[in-house]
């Protein structure tokens, strides 16, 4: 015991104190009165509605992206305390006291307060020099745009931080790689490339650009690593197959992960309930389980259904009738049968209440004990309310000329014979004997005289029709998911009268059974729906196309102070966006010349700088291609912030092209002396712009018009000036 | 990708194969296994294709008789040699071009054991024969039938139409570049046709009208796939089973044999990628011998060809890339060898720009010249068109306009939006239907010319009769406050806090207002953009914009399709944004003022350049324009290598003559497998390479056809596959042909690679010698019989439906997504 104290407490602590006081300045121009401005700024208003619903619990569906930025950001809210009731509608809105400003804030704060140290990183991994790693630094650090993004509930600098996490431990890997493969360590910063890459992708979907980045160089070292013929077979196995999990397999696996846990945390209903199917909705608490809650599962002949198309477009819709008929003649002059209309209509009503009834027999009800309906079956469909049938024929739709009518059918006695008898085809059976069940099974009624399938158009009727949707028979044209149906609403029926079943089908579905989906099936869906969803092509009053980010053509108001003119916009630093596409073009020059030049025989640089300049360059110049030029491909609404991890792979790359050119193309020491200086000039030039810019980084202090006027160095940035 | 890497094996495995002596020559052969294989390299111009003539170690004599194959004795020949001896002097590792091109298939030394002249000779009528005999049956299986049914058949609607207004020489607007349809004009034009045939909709019978001419000229291009099939990959494998069965599998294919048979582009643009990629290879086989007259000749053909391709569809792009990545790579490796001087590398990078770059670009424009010129007449596509475009063809109203030069109140005007293909400004006797804004009547923009695209500019604040001629002429001079009335219905051109139907953001624009009187939201500022405030407005070259007054929104289009109430027309709103974009600048085109003098004004005639810009924009416009919408079937990319659903070319129902675009299911799926299985073997050939495996010699030819050549093929097919998933145009199933000719090719090669490594691995028993012709055989006869089975598709049949079993095709709809 005492043994202890005979020897010295020794602690030897290596510290980088650059790296100290870079995350220093970082958290202190991230943190600095992050609860200012205590309102609604920009984009908070849509990330504090899913914080918010995460905080109740209630399930929504997000297209823009995968969940676990939105769930670090209702992480800061658990933390704060957050109860979820603001209304987030509308950007400027001060903030009620319950909200926890500071702690919504701090997590992308701290991500961008953390970018800093960590480019110096990188470019120490890339074995460039101190000097060159402090001034990336000392560049992301006066970052105006990256500064206004990550003090805000934005996911922008999270996601900046995990792209930057993704290389920088690939790059500490790879360095491992040579002296110590397998080691602890090795593993550590492998499995945390493949976790950092995870997270980048699940915060936004841009961060599969980095992923594919760090992938590709990856597999450009593993290929080299195959030809290397110094290792065993079994050891070249072992390194690919550590990659493939670690890069692929862990990936994917995470990425499920956060679905489950978004899963898990969004239990209860919320307002996008109507976008998922019947059995998602089902498996929330609340809304619609409150009402199919108990519902018998299997579909007897007798039962009493509401049926929902699978599709849902343009809008999630149940099939509908009511007793107006289809108008004698079109206003194109085509006639129609003038029977009874069938639609599909987008609001739950007594009108989507259908009896499945056996052609054979004459009853309306359920046997005891029930009759289920199987694959296969030929049944009718009555409507509840007017105890029509459900029919078809060789009649042109009223707005798809191409398909047949669909109509409840009434005896004209004009030789127009009911053709009523539909042949049930379940989609998703898993056997040709399955039953029909209610939410989960997924419905096809073939016409049996016309081989037709009962299909929402996706048109809407005319007023004659209350604008509902239009209801088809289409020959087939290939399966298509306006053609599945499920029962969403079912009982089974038991009054023989007619008055009697009316009543019935106003009161409430009353019995016992539910069904749980699985998670994969659940996740399934919400990555279809979410990759799905059409948001309508909004335009927007700052939205910018890819060409003006470069130059920085554009800025984004944020904010403006309800009185003053104090303001936040997303600018940034002139200085540094145009130095850094100038060393991007620098870069590739170089290089290209090099690359011919080599290629001829001719070494300008020796073989390991070589290799470092080229692995920098694949990294900055890779990075900043890949995480931007796919946006002239996307026909989205497009922001200004989506350059910002474009912009961090070319910061990285302008002071390594810098040293190169100090180092290289410098040839006496009084020029290497004299670019220092201009260096150092441009550098404090970048300060200095900065620092002009402060006030509308900030929002803190307002300026006067003409202070305001006098930093519109381009006419397309849009500063707002109050008009007294 | 693969292609690249498969080079640099290539390359790779040829220099460490280099130094051991047994690769010298034949010393060593006659230790080697015996590759038994009828048919494989029996055929001396193979030999005289791969450059086998820069083998040092080849004695002379034999060279002599190689220069009487095919190839004239080419002029460089002692140049290319001279140049050998000296790459093998200097650096070793940079000789792998040299290396590479040197050891082309160790196997085929072996028929230089043999240079009997009779055989040499009896070879070459073979080669011939066989040609001749795959050509045959090619343009036998295309012309069969070709004149049923003698009706329109799908899109022959549209490109015989388009065929028609080339022979009319009325101006037409299609979202393809004009090549196709003006050879298709040409064809009708040389063959009788006269243009008068109206090609309304599918199914229309063509009764006298002579429509065989242009259906020939398609079956006569796409019958010369077969060959350019066969002759590629010849080629590409050096090996005559390999080539054989491709140009089976494509002849008995029914999809190509479909697509061929009608007027379509189709043919013409995979006639032209073929005809490129063809003479890509051969180029690429000269390439021992540059700068002789064969390696120009291929060379510039394969410019003219790129210049086709890309003139029948912009499709061609995805080849000219191809040909593109392929020059890359041959410049890097020709700039690589330091035996050559800067000069030469300069000299072969000079050729290669004047025959892939400016040759094209030349003809290229110049189809478009000769677009121009024919179709001089105006024609349903004017309005599409700026004005000063529509100014060319005669017959429009802006043809040798003279109109009043500066707008006046009263006038009456046309105004047209600066966005291609946008239209006038429009509106009609039909409102808003109930839920869209307010109930009042509708402005859209419209393309073609109507009096509903009239409208009449009043001063804001006086409905006076302008034109009294007790009123002096006042000029609209910019910034003043207008009014814009309705011609047809007087209505003013409106707009108010309602969301437009469409663009949500935006305000909607109605007609408002009766006999002219309305209020205060008719009112609009009018601006010319760029100029002082006081000056009048020009007809045509002022460029305005209309500002609401009220509101302060801006009049534009947003360039999308209303639903049926709107009539299909474009959306009209009133943007607050205001930012200048073309959708919402305008200009004056028509004007009519009795009170002011005519001016003509040919001023507008616009260059060329502009010609060939403009015709460009519209035609991408009109292809995005070309969206599929919601709750429709539509054909998948993933959907066509499994032939998943066919296209029905000419009737659906029982009792009609019925034509299915359908790819034979055999060579379809075989392609697929192909794919797989080549994916698989290249792969672990790469890696075994890359392992610095050390393969035996005569393994070593077959990896490099099967990782060189068919790494040629598929990067190929994944160029005209690819591209497609990233498409928002609605697609269809016949975009895939392109793709599926290279698949084919592909599975050509490695079917016969696969076989003949089989061969080699069983060469012991008594199975080995016989696997490979009998494999190719089978595969063969298995593609004979699945097209004799489904050649009513391409043919035509009549009768009931597959599911009948009185069909004739009862039994064969093998998937439920076939409808035939």
């Amino acid at each position: 015991m005492l043994r202890f104290f005979k020897r010295p407490l020794v602690v030897t602590a290596d510290i980088n104190l650059n790296l100290v006081a870079l995350t220093g300045l970082g958290l202190l121009t991230r943190l600095w009165q992050l609860c200012y401005p205590r309102a609604v700024v920009f984009d908070e208003v849509y990330y504090g509605q899913y914080i918010s619903f995460y905080m109740k619990r209630m399930f929504f569906l997000d297209d823009s992206g995968p969940p676990f930025g939105h769930m670090l950001l209702a992480l800061g809210g658990y933390l704060g305390g957050f109860d979820g009731n603001f209304l987030w509608n509308r950007i400027g809105a001060e903030y009620s006291s319950n909200v926890p400003v500071w702690s919504l804030r701090l997590l992308p704060a701290l991500a961008g307060a953390l970018s800093v140290p960590m480019s110096y990183q990188i470019v120490l991994e890339l074995h460039f020099s101190h000097c060159t790693a402090m001034g990336a630094a000392l560049l992301m650090l006066i970052e105006n745009s990256l500064i206004t993004q990550s003090r805000l509930m934005l996911l922008e600098s999270l996601l900046i931080f995990f792209n930057l996490l993704a290389v920088l431990s690939y790059l500490k890997f790879f360095n491992s790689q040579k002296h110590s493969p397998f080691s602890p360590h090795w593993w550590l910063w492998l499995m945390l490339t493949g976790v950092s890459c995870s997270c980048a992708i699940g915060i936004k979907y841009m961060g599969i650009f980095t992923y594919l980045l760090v992938l590709s160089i990856a597999a450009v070292h593993a290929w080299n690593l195959i030809g290397d013929q110094t290792l065993s077979n079994i050891c070249v196995f072992g390194h690919v197959i550590a990659r493939a999990v670690a890069l692929l397999v862990i990936p994917a696996f995470l990425y499920l992960l956060f679905f489950y846990v978004h899963l898990m945390l969004l239990y209860r209903s919320g307002p996008h309930d109507q976008i998922m199917s019947s059995a998602f909705q089902a498996s929330l608490e609340g809304g619609l389980a409150r009402i199919t809650q108990g519902q018998p599962l299997e579909v007897a002949f007798g039962s009493q259904v509401t049926l929902r198309n699978v599709f849902g477009k343009p809008l999630p819709c149940w099939l509908h009738s009511h007793k107006n008929t289809y108008p004698m003649i079109y206003e194109n002059g085509r006639g129609s049968s003038h029977q009874q209309q069938v639609t599909c209509y987008p609001f739950k009503d007594i009108n989507n209440w259908w009896i499945i009834k056996d052609p054979g027999r004459h009853q309306l009800v359920v046997n005891n004990p029930p009759r289920p309906v199987r694959h296969g079956d030929i049944i009718q469909l009555v409507h509840g309310m007017t105890t029509r049938l459900l029919n078809t024929h060789d009649v042109a739709a009223p707005l798809s000329p191409h398909s047949q009518e669909v109509s409840c059918y009434i005896d004209y006695n004009i030789s127009m014979p009911a053709q009523n008898l539909w042949k049930l085809d379940i989609v998703n059976r898993e056997s040709s004997q399955d039953t029909w069940k209610t939410i989960l099974s997924e419905v096809r009624f073939v016409h049996v005289n016309t081989s037709a399938v009962l299909k929402l158009s996706g048109a809407h009727l005319p007023d004659w029709g209350f604008r509902q949707l239009e209801v088809v028979g289409e020959k087939s044209r290939g399966p298509h998911e306006s053609m599945a149906w499920n029962v969403e609403e079912h009982r089974y029926g038991t009054s023989q009268e007619q008055k009697e079943r009316e009543l019935e089908l106003h009161s409430p579905t009353q019995v016992d059974i539910s069904k749980n989906l699985s998670f994969m099936a659940r996740f399934s869906e919400v990555q279809w729906k979410m990759l799905t969803l059409k948001n309508e092509d909004s335009e927007h009053k700052y939205s910018s196309t890819p060409l003006e980010w470069v130059t920085l053509d554009t800025n984004i108001a944020y904010w403006l102070h309800p009185r003053t003119s104090a303001q936040i916009h997303l600018l940034g630093n002139i200085v540094i966006w145009v130095s850094a596409s100038l060393a991007t073009v620098a870069y590739t020059l170089l290089f290209f010349w090099y690359l011919l030049r080599r290629r001829r025989s001719i070494c300008d640089l020796p073989e390991d700088a070589w290799s470092h300049w080229v692995l920098a360059g694949a990294l900055g110049t890779g990075g900043w291609a890949l995480n931007y030029l796919p946006f002239f491909l996307m026909e989205r609404t497009l922001f200004l912030y989506h350059y910002l991890p474009a912009l961090t792979f070319q910061i990285l790359l302008l002071p390594i092209v810098l040293q190169h050119v100090s180092d290289h193309l410098c040839r006496s020491q009084l020029q290497r002396n004299v670019f220092s200086a201009l260096v150092v000039a441009w550098y404090s030039s970048a300060c200095h712009v900065s620092n002009m810019l402060r006030p509308l980084t900030y929002g803190d202090t307002s300026l006067s018009p003409g202070e305001l006027q006098a930093l519109r160095w381009k006419d397309s940035w849009d500063i707002l000036i109050r008009k007294y | 990708m693969l292609y690249a890497s498969g080079r640099f094996l290539a390359a790779r495995a040829a220099t460490t194969l280099h130094a051991p002596p047994r690769a010298r020559g034949p010393a060593l052969r006659g230790k080697r296994r015996e590759l038994q294989i009828p048919g494989h390299l029996e055929t001396p111009s193979y030999d005289s294709l791969t450059g086998l003539r820069t083998r040092s170690s080849a004695p002379p004599a034999r060279r002599v008789v190689l220069r009487k194959g095919r190839m004239p004795p080419a002029i460089g020949s002692s140049h290319a040699g001279s140049e050998l001896r000296l790459r093998r002097g200097r650096c070793a590792p940079q000789a792998s071009r040299a290396g590479g091109r040197d050891k082309v298939p160790q196997v085929a030394a072996r028929s230089l054991k043999r240079p009997a002249w009779s055989s040499w000779r009896f070879e070459t009528a073979g080669w011939w024969a066989t040609l001749a005999v795959v050509t045959l049956l090619s343009f036998a299986t295309r012309f069969h039938r070709l004149d049923q049914p003698a009706h329109i058949c799908w899109d022959e609607t549209h490109f015989g139409k388009m065929g028609s207004y080339y022979i009319n020489r009325t101006f037409f607007f299609d979202v393809h570049p004009p090549l196709g349809k003006m050879l298709i004009g040409l064809a009708g034009y040389l063959t009788g046709y006269d243009g008068t045939f109206l090609f309304q909709k599918p199914g229309d019978s063509y009764e006298h009208h002579n429509y065989m001419g242009m259906r020939g000229f398609c079956a006569f291009l796409g019958s010369w796939l077969i060959p350019f099939a066969y002759l590629t990959v010849l080629d590409l494998s050096k090996s005559f089973p390999a080539a054989l069965l491709t140009a089976a599998l494509l002849t008995f294919d029914t999809g190509c044999l479909t697509l061929s048979q009608y007027i379509l582009l189709d043919p013409i643009l995979m006639f032209f990628i073929m005809a490129a990629m063809l003479s890509m290879v051969k180029y690429n086989s000269c390439a021992n011998r540059p700068f002789s007259a064969p390696w120009w000749f291929w060379l510039s053909l394969t410019g003219i060809n790129l210049a086709g391709a890309l003139g029948v569809k912009f499709v061609g792009l995805f080849i000219i890339l191809q040909v593109g990545l392929n020059t890359i790579s041959d410049l890097w490796y020709l700039f690589g060898d330091l035996s050559l001087s800067l000069v030469t590398v300069g000299k072969h990078l000079t050729a290669r720009i004047l025959c892939l770059i400016v040759l094209p670009l030349v003809l290229y424009m110049t189809i478009f010249a000769v677009h121009v010129m024919i179709l001089n007449k105006s024609g349903p596509g004017d309005g599409f068109f700026s004005s000063a475009f529509q100014a060319r063809l005669s017959g429009n109203s802006l043809h040798n306009a003279s109109v009043p030069e500066h707008l006046a109140y009263g006038s009456v005007i046309t105004v047209k939006n600066l966005r291609m293909a946008i239209g006038y400004l429009h509106s009609h006797r039909h409102l808003y239907p109930e839920g869209i804004g307010a109930l009042q009547q509708q402005v859209t923009t419209y393309l073609h010319k109507d009096y509903n695209n009239l409208w009449i500019i009043k001063k804001h604040n006086s409905n006076t009769d302008p034109l009294d001629p007790s009123f002096p002429v006042e000029f609209v001079r910019h910034g003043d406050i207008i009014r814009l009335e309705h011609k047809e219905t007087t209505r003013n051109l409106h707009s108010h806090y309602h969301e437009a139907p469409l663009t949500r953001k935006h305000l909607q624009v109605t007609g408002y207002g009766i006999n002219g009187t309305g209020d205060s939201n008719d009112f609009w500022r009018i601006e010319v953009v760029n100029r002082k405030f006081g000056n009048r407005i020009k007809v045509l070259r002022s460029r305005i914009r209309f500002i609401h007054l009220v509101t302060g929104c801006v009049l534009g289009s947003s360039g999308k399709i209303l639903p049926k109430w709107g009539w299909e027309q474009l959306e009209v709103t009133c943007t607050p944004y205001l930012k200048e974009t073309a959708n919402s600048i305008w200009n004056i085109e028509e004007h009519i003022n009795p009170k002011l003098p005519n001016i003509s004004l040919d001023v507008l005639q616009p260059s060329f350049s502009e010609i060939l810009l403009e015709s460009h924009m519209v035609m991408i416009w009109g292809n995005n324009g070309l969206k599929p919408k919601d709750n429709e079937f539509t054909s998948k990319p993933w959907h066509w290598p499994i032939n998943y659903q066919g296209l029905h070319f000419s009737g659906a129902n029982d009792t009609d003559f019925r034509v299915y675009l359908l790819g034979n299911p055999v060579v379809w799926w075989l392609n697929l497998v192909s794919i797989a299985l080549y994916l698989l073997s290249g792969s672990t050939i790469a890696i075994a390479l890359q392992r610095g495996v050390q393969l035996p010699a005569e393994l070593e030819g077959l990896t490099r056809v099967l990782l060189r050549g068919g790494g040629q093929l598929l990067l190929g097919w994944m160029l005209h596959y690819f591209p497609f998933f990233l498409m928002g145009r609605i697609l269809y199933f016949h975009h895939y042909f392109p793709a599926m000719l290279f698949s084919t090719m592909l599975t050509g090669v490695l079917w016969d690679t696969l076989l003949r490594l089989c061969a080699w691995g069983l060469a012991s028993s008594p199975l080995g010698s016989r696997i490979h012709v009998m494999g190719i055989l089978s595969l063969l006869l298995a593609t004979a019989y699945s097209f004799y089975l489904f050649h009513p598709l391409a043919y035509g049949m009549i009768g009931p439906l597959a599911q009948e079993p009185e069909s004739p095709m009862a039994g064969l709809r093998w998937l439920e997504s076939w409808d035939f």
